[in-house]
């Protein structure tokens, strides 16, 4: 599937990134602990989150993630575009909340970037 | 193959969290080092900055970087770290509620440190400052059974 896809299933506004939305997806993390997200999430993932700080993107741009989707209607502050459009990372702000976010790319074939932790 | 830098860090200058990490990502990408030892040198690189973001009044980061391994030290001035088997506990933090809103601050990061890093070393004095070296090993980890997560982001 790609990014265009998972806009149209989460009824999300491009943000940042429109040229990008042709990526690949196949797989996603969820999570508003960049330390987790550090820990755990792998290369091209969509990087599901509730957080909107600049942090968020630099947590993307070291691990490679494809794009991020804001939930809950999130929107990220001015500086977090700014380093996102530096750095070329895709933002996407979607109203759904996380478990409905997740729920809805699951059904459609995403699925989670490691299914459980200790068991790699 | 040799690279060496030194980049300085702010401490408490949470805007520019990350900086000298990207950049350092950037270089390795650069000398054209695997994809897996990029990102473990980006990931323990990042959570070091953060603490001396969060924890230090200021510190540095020193890279170096050759055909068998990118070696990555922090050290700064400032608090130190009274008992380093306690701050190295997942879950134990004594963030501030300004680390935590920027996603860190869950006690996680040492640990992220000595989970990516392939030789880990800390040591800290209080009210002096602390230090950490962590070197990630520049190998073809399909060669390495006790690894075998890794074999397959290493490209
Ligand atoms: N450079 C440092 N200077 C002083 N204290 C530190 C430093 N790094 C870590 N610490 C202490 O160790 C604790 C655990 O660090 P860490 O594992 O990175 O988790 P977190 O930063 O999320 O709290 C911190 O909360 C802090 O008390
Ligand atoms: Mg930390």
């Amino acid at each position: 599937m790609t990014l265009n896809d998972v806009k149209d299933i989460l009824d999300a506004e491009v943000i940042v990134g429109r040229e990008q939305l042709g990526k690949e997806i196949k797989t996603a993390f969820s999570a508003d602990l960049m330390s987790d997200v550090l820990a755990f999430a792998k290369t091209e993932s969509l990087l599901l989150t509730g957080l909107t700080n600049p942090q968020v993107v630099r947590t993307a741009d070291i691990l490679d993630i494809s794009a991020i989707i804001m939930v809950r209607g999130k929107k990220p502050s001015e500086e977090t575009v700014k380093l996102a459009e530096q750095l070329k990372i895709p933002i996407l702000s979607t109203k759904y909340i996380l478990f409905e976010t997740s729920g809805r790319l699951h059904r459609s074939g995403i699925v989670g970037c490691i299914e459980k932790v200790g068991t790699e | 193959m040799s690279y060496d830098k030194t980049f300085s860090v702010e401490g408490g200058n949470f805007q520019a969290a990350g900086n000298v990490s990207s950049e350092i990502k950037g270089i390795l990408k650069e000398l054209g080092l695997p994809r897996d030892t990029v990102r473990r040198a980006a990931i323990v690189c990042y959570e070091s900055e953060i603490n001396i973001v969060s924890y230090a009044k200021k510190g540095q980061i020193v890279l170096h970087a050759d055909d068998q391994s990118v070696e990555i030290e922090a050290k700064d001035e400032g608090s130190g770290i009274p008992d380093i088997e306690l701050a190295m506990k997942e879950g134990y933090s004594t963030a501030t509620a300004q680390v935590r809103e920027m996603g860190f601050g869950a006690g996680m990061g040492l640990s992220n440190m000595k989970r990516y890093a392939d030789d880990f070393f800390i040591s800290s004095e209080v009210g002096v400052g602390t230090y950490v070296k962590m070197v990630v090993f520049n190998l073809d980890l399909k060669l390495h059974p006790d690894h075998p997560q890794w074999v397959d982001t290493y490209t």
